[in-house]
């Protein structure tokens, strides 16, 4: 390699500010490679929708569970083992043939990490925000779900510190399913209200 | 304040686009900044709503032109040069330092507290509650009708302007919570219950033309609401 004259990769203005603030908050020993690593590898492995595909498909499963999680979604959701930051109270609200529920921040974009991980860049980007709370049916079409006239939408808008999570229709035709295969259908759009579950057939 | 993040019922925006096979973090900068909030907020540097307000107030043209995480550097850049934790001048310096030759700091072999990644694994699994306990009862019960206030504040708050001045029905009584209007500015935590209202879309939108039925929940603390004045009839 040539070292003379060498010009490293050029970084972007972003990433430059990154940087700055890094290397001065090392030297400072306010931040740590060691917490890095850890919140970042719990984001990207361990905490994600299938958190909440699990509660989905117990509650789906067993009508006793069912009952506790829309009566304390904290509680029931911490008996499969997840809670945690950004999910420290939590309501779980259910969609049924004459109500569908959809979930969004207006405000900024508060999410329920512990059983869908962090949220996509749509769910905090602009249009979502501004468009879920004025024309709920409009945006839920271009996500492919149409939902009937007479269906009543309830758009929650996570404007305090309670997180909100969505408990879809079961699909028909899952009826012979275990409920770990179950938890494979239910996928995080579900989960916030932009879309149904699928059953398998469907959902290729 | 009526900033630009309170975007709810703005038009304008164009179509959702939603990313296929998203990953979880786009670059390796999106997740140095991820993993400051918890590290930073932990240690009590500054408090979740204080945060939100720094993003609040970066300005309305760059917030609508940056990303999400940018959102958050720009947060702590705020906060962290307002308190003196961290000298504004020395970091614009390095930023530009590092612009023109990006390996002219070299990354950092530091030893920091070894204490701070297991208090971070320990926030992420219990969170952080903004939940208090009032002696007082709450002021609104379940099925009581109630209005939001009228009000302009320049600083933070969590009610919305689209629903500001409408008439809601309580939905749900959440418990009592920190207060961000004044936690935001360090003037006390003033835990106030927090109650899901529920708003019919007509009574938001006026004529609404989504095409069905629809209404919107929002969780509002107890300083935000009225109680009704109209003959009360839950909906």
């Amino acid at each position: 390699m040539e070292r003379h004259g060498h010009h490293p990769e050029p970084i972007s203005e972003v990433e430059a500010r990154v940087r700055a603030l890094e290397s001065l908050l090392y030297e400072k020993g306010l931040i740590t490679p060691e917490a890095v690593d850890t919140l970042v590898s719990a984001y990207e492995s361990d905490i994600g929708p299938l958190n909440g595909a699990r509660v989905v498909a117990r509650a789906w499963v067993d009508p006793d569970y069912k009952r506790r999680l829309l009566e304390d979604g904290t509680r029931a959701i911490a008996e499969l083992g997840f809670g945690g930051m950004q999910g420290e109270h939590m309501v779980v609200v259910e969609n049924t043939p004459t109500v569908h529920n959809v979930v969004v921040c207006t405000l900024c974009s508060c999410y329920p990490w512990p059983v869908l991980g962090l949220p996509p860049v749509w769910y905090k980007s602009a249009p979502y925000r501004s468009r879920m709370v004025i024309e709920p049916r409009a945006v839920l079409r271009e996500f492919g779900t149409e939902i009937p006239e007479e269906v009543e939408i309830r758009v929650w808008d996570s404007s305090a510190e309670v997180r909100y999570l969505v408990l879809p229709e079961r699909p028909e035709g899952t009826e012979g399913l275990s409920e770990e295969e179950l938890a494979q259908l239910v996928t995080r759009d579900a989960m916030i209200g932009v879309a149904k579950v699928k059953a398998p057939a469907a959902a290729r | 304040m009526n900033g630009i993040h309170d975007l709810g019922g703005m038009h304008g925006f164009g179509p959702v686009t939603v990313e296929a096979d998203e990953p979880v973090f786009h670059a390796d900068w999106e997740k140095t900044v991820f993993a400051g909030f918890a590290q930073l907020a932990g240690q009590g540097l500054f408090n979740l709503d204080e945060f939100r307000h720094a993003i609040e107030r970066m300005g309305n043209a760059r917030y609508l032109t940056s990303s999400y995480y940018e959102h958050w550097l720009s947060a702590y850049e705020t906060l962290l040069v307002e308190k003196g934790i961290v000298d504004g001048e020395e970091l614009r310096r390095r930023a530009s330092q590092l612009s023109e030759d990006p390996e002219s700091i070299p990354r950092p072999q530091p030893q920091g507290d070894e204490r701070l990644a297991p208090r971070v694994r320990t926030l992420i699994q219990r969170g952080a509650s903004t939940a208090r306990r009032v002696e007082a009862p709450p002021r609104f019960r379940v099925g009581d009708r109630v209005v939001t206030r009228v009000t302009n504040p320049r600083g933070h708050t969590r009610l919305p302007r689209y629903i500001r001045g409408k008439r809601g029905t309580v939905e749900m009584v959440h418990g009592a919570f920190v207060l961000p209007d004044t936690n935001s500015r360090l003037e006390g935590e003033n835990p106030q219950y927090v109650y899901s209202v529920r708003f019919e879309a007509d009574e938001v939108w006026g004529e609404h033309a989504d095409g069905g039925r629809s209404a919107i929940y929002v969780d509002l603390w107890e300083s935000y609401l009225e109680p009704a004045a109209e003959a009360g009839r839950a909906r």
